[in-house]
């Protein structure tokens, strides 16, 4: 496990220090047309936030000297100190605990896992000791804790290292589950989640951490929160709408550019949240559009597509035109040949197709497929 | 000063060293003497040459520091307590057991319901460890935390109602038998999985340093005490946070209620080496074992443990070697354990000996201890009575508390839940 994490570390590492430059210019200079790597948007909302707030820290493997096993924290132990930059030993179970017990106490720690599939070890600790006191407590200990770390398919490590959690931490009443795609995303969500009394999942994606995106003077402001629980219309549309998260949305947009060339409208959701899921903007967006396609790269039974359409289904039915498709990860343990694994996970195309046959433009499935 | 030095317990052969609770249960070693699979069978032989009169485990105090020895050595001349805090102290404990006997009647009758587990017999430790605390420590629990509570000031009233299923319990009826939770008494929780709690009370004392050294609240001095049974002293958390207690000196205590058995697993058919107080050596930090049938022992042992992390010298593992006078919870059969030795430590009761040593010392009188227990009586009968009328939580109580924040929608710019802006739902969605 280690010597590949090592060697992606090479490569995030590499590719920060071309971003570096572009940051430390940005943000001496003021002018417009900026952009910011997702790593970056990370970094400085976690900077600002352990600076707004001392009782902020952060802890995890690698976190401190290493800075970090992707280089999120980078920096921030010279500035913090190793009080408020804890390196752990690799034990989830502990130190997850350690954690949420420390946010019984009014503290608000960011525990880093290291990648998200790593959380297994402690997910006892995320629901049974974080997400369910405030409950148990009739709300006497609640527990402000951000749990945040890469999640979903990275490339080529296999099926343990490549799961997205989205729809398992999303199932938990108490939890908060937040799932940036862009810097704007990464910024203001890391920083409504340390700010959140509650609770939050925060899954990053590891491959969207060197990406770069346009980001506005607004957006670099220390004040700038997202708000939980609300979606973002990526790209307005009327014929089809694409719901996705974190990587995917990134795909949805692509696949709605080619939709665009050949004649259909198709309008992008960023979910944003996956829990409180913001159910009045999806339905809306059905409601004008009367067609859905979802897109994530999890496993497709009770995935984060099947709730989106049962709430369609529930609040939208008669405003449907045709039946609701999932574009999911395959059913399957991640296979680790890049054939095998690129079929395992969405791609543009697939939901390309998904929109055509919603829209009556193409073959039907098994035909395509 | 420590308790005990890391050196002077160190043990290169464990095998050698355990021998004389192994021999209780010589049956249950029988198949690994011809087992090669431990490799060397001369270190096992030495189970052979045992004494055979050693039928059940050692009740003394093994290894405890030179200064309770001292004060020990001393106690002839020289009380281990004064007449009040005798008083204090066998109130607890009998609070703790006529609460758990009361539990158990309520059980029976219906008035509460799943999992029950009751402290019967271990209130030694509960009692002399609790009863040194201030109200700012913070003490983390098991699913037995019913006394624990209770000790730490939870009201018996309170702590009935939890169980009744009632809106006035001290989780309105949301937490139940095994989790126990105070804010005001900073009871962080019964657990009810095995070594749940180890970590949270770990985060805890984490907490208290963070709050002394970063926030600079220089008089924060507060110390956690988890409690944990034998089963969980095999489970990986015990170990993961023995080592960053002592890794980052943290104010913790962690006191094994050592009873023996783990709902049918006996310890010894557990455990490798079952003297779990050398485990604390072994990440370096002082581990005693004392006898958790006698409350002053575990005072004593406690009062340095304490002392010592609330001097910011890091954390003490305790084994209490006790038992549980009834089975694992009220649901067990407790079929496994042998009457024998059942009957031994009934024999061996902290609240009688407790009793036996204030009266041999002339520090109470028959009397005064009556009173303590009828007016324990009354708490009991009052708290059931409490419970009982008390009303069921409302329908309106069953979506609520599942955030901080009502709504589960986060803070605004503005400082206020967002949920409380009746914009929030409105309009586009565009931010």
């Amino acid at each position: 496990m280690l010597g590949i994490i090592r060697q992606k570390v090479g490569a995030g590492g590499a590719s920060l220090l071309r971003t570096r430059s572009a940051v430390s210019a940005l943000r001496s200079y003021s002018s417009a047309g900026k952009e910011m790597t997702v790593r970056d948007a990370l970094n400085s909302a976690l900077d600002e936030e352990m600076s707004a707030d001392p009782k902020v820290f952060l802890m995890g493997e690698e976190v401190g000297e290493y800075q970090g096993a992707y280089k999120i924290s980078k920096g921030l132990l010279e500035k913090y100190g190793p009080e408020r930059v804890l390196d752990t030993p690799i034990t989830e179970a502990g130190f997850t605990g350690i954690g949420v017990g420390a946010a019984y106490h009014g503290l608000r720690p960011v525990v880093e896992f290291m990648t998200f599939n790593f959380s297994m070890q402690a997910i006892d600790h995320i629901i049974n000791s974080a997400a369910k006191s405030n409950y148990m407590s009739a709300g006497q200990i609640s527990v402000p804790i951000v749990f945040r770390g890469p999640n979903g398919a990275a490339a080529g490590v296999g099926a343990q290292h490549s799961h997205c959690y989205a729809s398992w931490y999303a199932s938990c009443p108490g939890l908060k589950v937040l799932t940036p795609y862009s810097s704007e995303d990464a910024r203001g969500l890391l920083k409504a989640a340390i700010r959140d009394p509650d609770p939050v999942v925060f899954l990053e994606n590891e491959l969207l951490y060197g990406e770069s995106f346009p980001i506005s003077a607004e957006v670099l402001d220390s004040s700038f929160c997202l708000p939980i629980g609300k979606a973002k219309i990526e790209r307005e549309g009327k014929d089809v709408t694409i719901t996705a998260f974190s990587k995917m949305v990134g795909y949805a947009l692509k696949a709605a550019e080619i939709l665009a060339k050949e004649g259909i409208s198709a309008e992008v959701i960023n979910l944003r949240t996956i829990r409180p899921l913001d159910r009045s903007t999806i339905n809306a967006s059905v409601r004008k559009t009367n067609r859905l396609i979802t897109v994530e790269e999890g496993f497709p039974q009770h995935g984060v597509g099947a709730e989106i359409c049962t709430s369609v289904v529930e609040e939208s039915f008669g405003y449907l035109d045709a039946p609701v498709e999932r574009i999911t990860g395959a059913d399957v343990p991640m296979p680790y040949a890049a054939n095998l694994e690129r079929l395992a996970v969405p791609q543009v195309e697939d939901i390309v197709r998904a929109a055509k046959r919603a829209c009556y433009r193409s073959v039907p499935l098994a035909a395509a497929a | 000063m420590s308790l005990t030095t890391s050196t002077k317990f160190a043990q290169p052969l464990p095998l050698n060293t355990t021998s004389s609770r192994s021999k209780e249960h010589k049956l249950l070693f029988e198949p690994f003497r011809t087992n090669t699979f431990l490799g060397s069978t001369h270190k096992l032989r030495c189970f052979n040459s045992l004494s055979k009169s050693n039928l059940h485990r050692r009740s003394a105090i093994v290894a405890v520091s030179d200064v309770v020895k001292e004060k020990k050595s001393k106690s002839s001349t020289n009380l281990l307590i004064t007449k009040e805090e005798g008083l204090e102290l066998y109130e607890d404990m009998v609070l703790g057991r006529a609460f758990e006997d009361m539990c158990a009647q309520m059980y029976y009758r219906g008035k509460m319901f799943g999992f029950v587990h009751l402290y019967n017999g271990q209130e030694a430790v509960s009692t002399g460890f609790i009863k040194l605390l201030k109200q700012e420590d913070s003490v983390a629990s098991t699913y037995r935390d019913h006394v624990h509570s209770l000790s730490k000031g939870v009201s018996a009233r309170a702590v009935m109602s939890e169980l009744f299923g009632k809106a006035t319990g001290c989780c309105r009826g949301q937490g139940g038998s095994m989790h126990m939770f105070s804010k005001e008494h900073n009871v962080l929780g019964g657990f009810a999985f095995i070594g749940e709690g180890i970590p949270v009370a770990t985060g805890a004392a984490f907490s208290s340093k963070y709050r002394r050294e970063v926030l600079k609240e220089a008089d924060c001095d507060h110390v956690t005490v988890a409690f944990f049974g034998d089963g969980t002293c095999n489970n990986g958390q015990f170990f993961e946070c023995l080592n960053m207690a002592a890794l980052w000196k943290l104010p913790i205590v962690f006191v094994v209620e050592n009873n023996l058995w783990a709902i049918g697993m006996s310890h010894v058919r557990a455990t490798s080496d079952p003297e779990i107080w050398k485990k604390g050596p072994a990440f370096g930090m002082p581990g005693v074992h004392v006898d958790g049938m006698d409350v002053l022992k575990v005072r004593e042992v406690a009062k340095e443990a304490i002392g010592r992390a609330r001097r910011g010298e890091g954390p003490t593992l305790v084994e209490c070697e006790t038992y549980r006078f009834r089975g694992h919870s009220l649901a067990d059969p407790d079929e496994l354990r042998d009457p024998a030795e059942k009957a031994h430590y009934a024999a061996r009761d902290p609240i009688t000996a407790l009793k036996r040593y204030m009266i041999d010392n002339n520090l109470v009188t028959e009397q005064e201890l009556k009173t303590i227990e009828k007016k324990i009586d009354e708490v009991v009968e009052d708290a059931v009575e409490f419970a009982d009328e008390s009303p069921h939580p409302p329908r309106s109580q069953l979506l609520e508390n599942v955030f901080a924040d009502p709504k589960g929608f986060g803070i605004g710019p503005d400082g206020r839940y967002r949920c409380e802006d009746p914009k929030f739902t409105q309009g586009t969605a565009h931010v």
